[in-house]
């Protein structure tokens, strides 16, 4: 187990390279073609050129490779590898502030944001796939599978712009000209976008957003397990044992049939960081998406770097994690 | 330690006079989308206490079902017990609100089933399996349910019982997890006690030390023992009766020396010579021709009549009789008893 562990994290170290190496290619490519990201501080203005020169160099872009199309800046990243690994330091951004500190800033509506997602998922998906499983082709199964179908084919990008109109914008107002509904609820939760008034009640729509597709998923998944686990010899032993139906259902049946469930939703941890960079620029909420995506679109290669190796090293810790937790769930797993 | 035998609550009705186990006329239907399949058809017999009765039959023919009809385990939908009477000690188990019948399970009837790997559950220590039938039946704490479950380990010849009540199935061996089975199925001291093929999974020796077990185990309680097998090796030794069963009917019923001396069905006959024997040796083994039919395609007649050597028009045109009475102890479903008993 220690053993397999070591080397898990031994595995990591080249996926972090490599994952970082990309980015600053794409990033120093994107400075390459379009110029020089500190023009954008000066908006129409024109800076002068002494002025521009100096702010370029503090920040980290007068590197002469970044103007040559194409050069893989090889150099560049043995400094950024450098700074990061042994000073911790992952540079600033244009308005020279560190990006650890904007990570500090944003992570916490990001992390409400993802909370909310995975536990609407894993409540309701498998509430619903329990329903729909134990009793196949009756009412609640059709409308399971058939509400799932719907769900699972809109892409992430539809349905928040979808729900933003018509229950942020189009439902919110109506709830908002009606005096007896407090403000929380019709301002905070049914608002078309984050509100920083209430931080976590106008998070709760969009995480219902971002955990939509995954619930569909588990609800799936929780259906076809308890399908096929409810006919399975043990069951019939538990049974067979004058156990209440509540146990052999809940503690027999389950525990089973939720093995592969509470993996698939260790592995969405990680998916949901990715639905989080839509989610968050649809609702505008100030989380590390939106972060990144900004960062993106002003070339501010040291966030995008900074940024998303860290979220690849939280998803590979949280794949690790979940393989350890498929052993303590289902014994016959062993690592080695 | 708790007492283990608690006064279970009385069922109205019980007779303690009665047999521990009567089964009437059973019938058992699956309504499946290919029809209706009568997976038991009529199936009667008794047992007494400390008996063993042996259901025999080839694979497909209605054992398990019967079994699982009797435990009321069966898979409904599409499994419906539809007619007759599961007697225990004079209660009829079809009628017991399922409250009450759950009650019946484990602690008067309990069951053990072929493939032990299968029917234990995968994710919980035998331990736990065992003790939750103590903690749920009988009340006891966790501790204590321990310490049970540790002893019974013990009764079942489970060596280091103490370190492997904390293993899993997965980690015993074939032999091992049918005693950690047969142990839970004791462990609330039933009256009686079906055991589903439960030897046909393992190897020849480990099936001879499974059969001594149940047997000392039987003996010691003066348990009844419902023994299913399709093999007639197995029933020669532990039977003291044998049902015979065929697509979902009892089709002889006897004493274990009688059925070996002179089989009085020809389905029962041919059975008895397809088994390998030593004073035989070299002679080719007579297996019945042919396969068992369809349940939801019987031919009509006598369900066995086109495998049966001794089929005349009437056992193709005629249901087959009812058991006849063969001896005051004995009874046949066949027209031509009479010729199979004395045909040799
Ligand atoms: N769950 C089920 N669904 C449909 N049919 C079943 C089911 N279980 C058993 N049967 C039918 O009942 C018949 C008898 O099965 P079973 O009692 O398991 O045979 P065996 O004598 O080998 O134990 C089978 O041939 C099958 O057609
Ligand atoms: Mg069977």
């Amino acid at each position: 187990m220690g053993r397999y562990v070591i080397r898990r994290l031994l595995q990591f170290i080249p996926t972090v390279l490599g994952t970082m190496f990309l980015l600053h290619y794409m990033t120093s490519l994107a400075i390459q073609f379009s110029g020089n990201p500190v023009r954008a501080l000066f908006g129409d203005r024109t800076p002068p050129p002494a002025l521009l020169e100096a702010i370029t160099e503090r920040l980290g872009y007068g590197d002469p490779c970044l103007s040559q199309k194409g050069n893989w800046c090889i150099g560049l990243f043995g400094d950024r590898l450098q700074s990061v690994f042994f000073h911790f330091d992952f540079g600033i951004n244009l308005r020279q502030r560190e990006v650890t500190d904007l990570v500090a800033d944003a992570l916490p509506f990001t992390l409400k944001l993802l909370v909310i997602a995975i536990l609407f998922e894993a409540v309701v998906g498998i509430a619903a796939g329990v329903l729909a499983g134990l009793r196949g082709g009756s009412f609640t199964d059709y409308l399971v599978k058939i509400s799932t179908v719907f769900i699972i084919s809109v892409p992430i990008f539809v349905l928040g712009v979808v729900v933003r109109e018509f229950v942020g914008v189009k439902f919110g107002n109506v709830l908002r000209g009606q005096d007896w509904i407090p403000d929380v609820i019709s301002t905070g939760m049914f608002s078309p976008g984050f509100k920083p008034d209430y931080p976590f009640a106008s998070l709760i729509i969009p995480g219902m957003v971002l955990g939509a597709v995954s619930l569909a998923t588990t609800a799936r998944l929780t259906r076809t397990s308890i399908m096929e686990n409810i006919r399975a010899d043990y069951v019939r032993t538990a049974k067979a044992k004058g156990l209440t139906n509540k146990r052999v259902i809940g503690v027999h049946t389950l525990r089973n049939s939720l093995i592969p469930v509470i993996t698939f939703l260790g592995v969405d941890i990680g998916a949901a960081m990715a639905g989080a960079v839509v989610t968050e620029t649809i609702f505008n909420v100030p989380g590390i998406g939106r972060l990144v995506t900004m960062s993106a679109r002003t070339g501010e290669s040291s966030v995008v770097v900074g940024v998303v190796t860290m979220l690849v090293l939280v998803v590979l810790v949280a794949n690790l994690l979940v393989d350890l937790l498929y052993a303590v769930l289902d014994p016959r797993i062993r690592y080695e | 330690m708790t007492d283990v035998n608690v006064k279970l609550d009385a069922l109205p009705g019980l007779d303690p006079n009665a047999l521990p186990l009567e089964v009437k006329n059973l019938q058992v239907e699956f309504r499946t989308r290919n029809g209706i399949a009568h997976a038991v058809n009529g199936v009667s017999f008794d047992l007494r206490a400390g008996e063993t009765r042996a259901i025999l039959g080839e694979s497909g023919c209605g054992k398990s079902v019967t079994a699982q009809a009797i435990m009321g385990i069966l898979d409904t939908p599409p499994g419906f017990v539809t007619g007759g009477e599961i007697l225990y000690r004079g209660v009829d188990l079809l009628k017991l609100p399922e409250s009450e019948r759950r009650k019946v399970r484990a602690n008067r009837i309990a069951m053990i089933f072929q493939d032990a790997l299968s029917a234990l559950n995968p994710v919980f220590t035998v331990g736990f399996q065992l003790a939750e039938l103590f903690r749920k039946h009988r009340g006891m704490s966790r501790q204590d349910a321990k310490a049970r479950a540790i002893e019974l380990l013990d009764l079942v010849k489970i060596p280091a019982a103490r370190q492997r009540v904390n293993d899993y199935p997965h980690q015993f061996s074939g032999g091992m997890r049918q005693r950690v089975m047969i142990a839970m199925a004791l462990a609330l001291d039933p009256e009686v006690l079906i055991a589903d093929e439960p030897t046909t999974a393992l190897d020849v020796t480990v099936q001879a030390q499974i059969m001594a077990l149940l047997a000392e185990l039987q003996q010691e309680r003066n348990m009844g023992l419902v023994l299913i097998t399709h093999d007639m090796g197995v029933v020669a030794d532990v039977a003291d009766r044998i049902s015979v069963m065929y697509a979902g009917r009892v089709i002889e019923e006897a004493g274990v020396d009688d059925i070996y001396a002179s089989p009085a069905h020809p389905y029962t006959k041919g059975l008895l010579e397809s088994i390998p024997r030593l004073d035989l040796k070299g002679q080719e083994l007579s297996a019945i021709k042919g396969l068992p039919p369809a349940l939801t395609n019987l031919p009509s007649g006598c369900a066995f009549n086109p495998r049966c050597r001794y089929a005349q028009d009437v056992c193709r045109k005629d249901p087959a009789p009812s058991l006849l009475q063969v001896s005051p102890s004995r009874t046949a479903a066949c027209h031509f008893w009479k010729e199979v008993k004395g045909d040799e």
